[in-house]
């Protein structure tokens, strides 16, 4: 039972990461008050720079079996945060200078993202991609001797810590320091936070972008880890850049919540699949409480919602 | 003496323009998508390796081909965003299109697979279309009544209910499917009731969506333009204050429009069942629903304009994907670059319709040569 369970939480955390890199990259860019639908597009572009940055390093590599892993991380987590953070340049050049509205910027870019993804994924050469998933899995080897505080804690990719600790640092920094505290009055009234000098412009510019970088991990980290560098043209990473943008108000905007947001959306992915029982079609059922949990909160908060649990009030103006 | 930071003045001062020509506004625009055009021929060129003369050629022809196919595909679009712009033109973000039609277009089959041969064809068809719309019509209201009297963000709220649409679809499909997880074909050849509940064809299979999106279109350029109500949905839009001072109903007139929207989805939906697929499943509406949103602003929420529109990025779309295919890209993907380029060209265009940039003093001084107020300003401190 308990090993079932430790499974169930492993496969959780392990799905629940995607969400959680677009989650956290989506909390920054809405808290400067822009509703970056792109999200999923830019997710898949994250996902072909990381992949473009793996193809470099492998292939360069004398010998891939015998390659830095430090590096190779270092290197592919750069490329995919290059790639979607240039893509989040767009959204916000056109959102932000040229005033353009939010939702048909973000539509278009996920169109682009997808797309652009698809099409280039082909051309990616992924020969040393198994290869070089190993170095992205099982950050500790010693892991599995330390029985279901191991397998739950310890057995994850360098990446699945990378996700909470960017977390922990988004919290930290919206809720602990003076930027964070000016980004929020950027993204509650920006008439106020421009009239007590701050720069709007450049904090939604640095916020959309780093969110966008952020969000690009998540499509890395599903074609490296999550799919062991098998996956990439056929991936369908905007169906989890959906769940992404879902699980930010499923976590009322707060990074914190969002860890174990992602680990409740993921279980939900995966626990379908572990449960056996279940016929095809109850599987599918599954599929909807992400969404139904996140239209429950959606409607409770704007019920009962205190001022600190509602989207940021000029979110999408 | 502590020395203040001298901020530099802008380069360019904008303001409000709304009283720009409709010509220059469409050159903007026509010169937005020259630059995306040839933005997207230098793409073509790197990636193609061939003239991009050739390539666009190949783009036009393409997109011709088949001209009820186009004719079509333009309809199915103008449906779904003559759904979403009522509610746009109150700035109520109707991203749920898509799950509006999908429900609708479910009852629709649902209709047809249990109510085939009892009873007579042509109540059959009048219960799809009615089914249809009430089903999209309740998915359509329920983000609308929300957001009236609770103010719940209507954007996410309707975003995240095409996904609980496809979530049912996902399982009717599997649970009424023979074990293959696709309902296919209903009522096809070798069923005991072939044909029950198709809708008749005009001609073509293609006509009658054709017709259909037409008159919808007309009705939706009178009801924005000539009636109360859609004036009262236009001033809730500019105005939720001015609307309530001059004592309209707000809430009701939200609830209304999504009614509206929905039951164009809903007739969509019915479309999708009867005439066009005779099936459900996840994937019927594809992105139609974002495009549609795409199309509907680029229209500027106007029905006219938007048959415009919505012929320009459905030939843009088979277009490419005629050039993938004949120049071998192995991938429809080529065409949604492509449509992206050109909506990011548009979508940046539009600022310099809405805004009027005048070069600023200091942009003078530095062209002129002269010593600008805030290099002057520096030398004080």
């Amino acid at each position: 039972m308990l090993s079932t369970l430790s499974t169930i939480l492993v496969d959780a955390i392990s799905m629940g990461t995607i969400f959680l890199f677009g989650c956290v990259g989506e909390i920054l860019t809405e808290k400067a008050g822009n509703l970056n639908l792109g999200i999923p597009g830019i997710m898949c572009i994250g996902a072909l720079g990381g992949s473009f940055g793996v193809m470099i390093y492998s292939n360069g590599a004398a010998d891939p079996t015998q390659m830095s892993g430090f590096w190779l991380v270092v290197v592919s987590v750069l490329f995919s945060m290059l790639f979607a953070g240039a893509a989040g340049l767009i959204y916000a050049f056109l959102t932000v200078t040229l005033k353009a509205n939010q939702n048909v910027t973000g539509l278009a870019l996920t169109t682009f993202g997808v797309g652009f993804m698809k099409f280039f994924a082909k051309r990616i050469d992924m020969t040393n991609f198994v290869v070089a998933s190993k170095y992205f899995k099982n950050l500790f080897p010693f892991s599995g001797k330390l029985g279901w505080f191991g397998e739950i804690f310890l057995s994850h990719g360098v990446l699945v810590y990378l996700a909470i600790a960017v977390a922990i640092f988004a919290s930290i920094l919206l809720n602990r320091t003076r930027t964070g505290l000016h980004l929020r009055a950027v993204g509650e009234n920006p008439a106020t936070a421009d009239a007590a000098g701050i720069n709007i412009s450049k904090y939604k510019y640095i916020f959309i972008t780093l969110g966008s970088a952020i969000a690009g991990i998540g499509g890395l980290y599903y074609v490296m880890d999550k799919t062991n560098g098998t996956t990439l043209a056929e991936a369908s990473i905007d169906s989890f850049g959906w769940l992404a943008v879902a699980l930010v108000i499923a976590t009322m905007w707060k990074p914190i919540f969002a860890i174990l947001g992602s680990i409740v959306f993921g279980g939900l992915s995966i626990l379908a699949m572990d449960l056996t029982t279940l016929s095809f079609s109850q599987l599918k059922i599954f599929d909807m409480f992400p969404y139904i949990i996140t239209v429950v909160v959606l409607i409770l908060t704007s019920i009962f919602g205190k001022k600190e649990n509602q989207p940021p009030a000029s979110l999408g103006l | 003496m502590k020395t203040e930071k001298v901020k530099n003045d802008p380069l360019f001062h904008v303001s409000k323009n709304d009283n720009l020509p409709r010509w220059k506004a469409m050159l903007i625009r026509a010169g937005a998508v020259l630059v995306a055009l040839v933005i997207c021929g230098i793409m073509s060129v790197i990636l193609i390796k061939e003239n991009p003369f050739k390539i666009y050629g190949t783009m036009i022809t393409g997109a011709f081909i088949d001209i009820w196919t186009l004719l079509k595909d333009i309809a199915v679009l103008l449906m779904f965003g003559l759904a979403v712009i009522p509610a746009f033109k109150m700035k109520f973000w109707n991203m749920g299109a898509n799950g509006q039609v999908l429900i609708g277009c479910l009852c629709a089959i649902a209709c047809m697979k249990f109510l085939a041969g009892k009873v007579p064809n042509v109540v059959l068809i009048i219960l799809m279309v009615v089914t249809s719309i009430a089903a999209s019509v309740i998915w359509a209201v329920i983000p609308a009544i929300f957001k009236a009297f609770f103010g719940t963000n209507e954007t996410l709220f309707t975003l995240m209910m095409n996904y609980i649409a496809i979530g049912i679809v996902a399982y009717f499909s599997f649970s009424w499917s023979d074990g293959s997880g696709t309902i296919g074909l209903v009522n096809y050849i070798g069923s005991k009731n072939y044909m029950a509940g198709w809708f008749p064809n005009i001609g073509n299979k293609y006509v009658m969506i054709i017709l259909i999106a037409l008159l919808v279109d007309a009705f939706m350029f009178v009801y924005m333009k000539y009636t109360k109500h859609g004036f009262e949905t236009a001033l809730v839009g500019e105005s939720v204050n001015t609307a309530k001072y001059v004592g309209i109903n707000v809430k009701k007139v939200i609830i209304r429009t999504l009614i509206l929207s929905g039951v164009i989805c809903g007739i969509m939906g019915a479309m999708f069942a009867g005439s066009l697929e005779h099936t459900v499943n996840t994937s019927i509406c594809g992105s139609k629903g974002f495009t549609a949103i795409l199309v509907a602003w680029l229209a500027n929420f106007d029905p006219l304009m938007m048959l415009f529109t919505t012929f320009f990025v459905v030939f843009l779309q088979t277009g490419a994907e005629n050039v993938s295919t004949v120049f071998q890209l192995k991938s429809t993907d080529y065409s949604n670059i492509v449509v992206g380029i050109i909506f990011f060209c548009i979508i940046g265009c539009e600022f310099f319709i809405r805004y009027k940039i005048m070069p600023s003093q200091r942009l003078k001084d530095i062209l002129s040569g002269k010593k600008t107020r805030s290099a002057e300003k520096k030398e004080e401190a």
